[in-house]
């Protein structure tokens, strides 16, 4: 059973992940993404971008390894092998460059048990160094209930 | 070329088919750091009731993204987007993969607060004739 005392609270922010150019070269080719400015820096910075962009998506790549750790930690009480993705909201405040250096809050927003599943909303609030907003994905996740 | 100042409610995108193989899903699990077996293993994915392997949830709703990005031409042009998974798409051991249908249509048209003018996109992503994301929906600055 999920600890439900986490509900409504955000967790200890995570250290700064470091976008790599390469690996934003590699996640759009990875979704076919063949724009130019996911792959080539000058055709970025010619589109008034810093360095390359990362698609929408590659957020995930970001949140989803610290959402692993926080959901394996037995601590919290959820069975993540039985895990399955309910659904995904990203929200760009900005879009991510090569180069920059994110912080990520998760945030424990809603768990709910229902019809034999846990139904888990974890928000996740990425920053730069100095604090600005860069994003806001939302995941909720569902996982069976013990029986 | 689309009019992108011509944009209304109502307007189609046009489609795009995508083909999923399971070399794509492995440079996916690469790209991304999601090696769950279940999407490159029969022998898990079946031993946890799936019929075989399927794509990831996340590559699934990035490739249906691409629809609205490619429409622009600019990824970076995405302000939101979210989506419900509400199917499995199963990539079959072939050459030829699982064949992924994507369509959409605007919405709306508005202003942001920033000046920008938005569309809204309902995204339709189909497999083997079903669809595969629910309430899948993108918010967009067109370009111009």
């Amino acid at each position: 059973m999920p600890d439900e005392s986490y509900v409504g609270r955000s967790l200890e922010p995570s250290e700064a992940y470091r976008v790599g150019r390469e690996k934003i070269r590699e996640f759009a080719t990875a979704i076919g993404e063949g724009s130019r400015i996911c792959h080539d820096v000058e055709a970025a910075r010619a589109a008034g971008h810093p360095d390359v962009v990362a698609p929408p998506t590659f957020t995930a790549t970001i949140t989803m390894p610290l959402i692993e750790a926080f959901l394996r930690d037995p601590d919290f009480g959820w069975d993540y092998s039985r895990m399955v993705h309910g659904d995904q909201t990203i929200t760009l405040h900005r879009p991510i460059h090569g180069g920059d250096e994110l912080v990520t809050v998760i945030h424990v927003d809603e768990l709910t048990t229902r019809a034999g599943s846990h139904m888990l909303t974890l928000r996740c609030e990425l920053a730069d160094v100095e604090g600005t907003p860069v994003s806001t994905t939302k995941a909720m996740l569902v996982t069976q209930a013990a029986s | 070329m689309t009019d992108f100042s011509a944009v209304a409610k109502g307007d189609e995108l046009p489609p795009l088919q995508v083909h999923v193989t399971r070399a794509d899903l492995v440079r996916y699990a690469g790209a991304s750091g999601d090696f769950n077996p279940i999407h490159w293993n029969d022998r898990t994915a079946t031993a946890v009731g799936l019929p075989g392997v399927i794509a990831h949830g996340l590559l699934t709703m990035a490739l249906a993204g691409r629809l609205v990005t490619g429409w622009v031409g600019d990824p970076a042009a995405i302000r939101t987007y979210g989506v419900r998974f509400t199917r499995p798409v199963l990539v079959p051991d072939d050459d030829e993969g699982a064949l992924l249908e994507l369509s959409g249509k605007v919405r709306d048209v508005f202003d942001g607060d920033d000046g920008a003018r938005i569309a809204k996109v309902d995204i339709v992503a189909k497999f083997d004739g079903r669809t595969v994301l629910g309430r899948a929906s993108a918010e967009i600055t067109l370009p111009g």
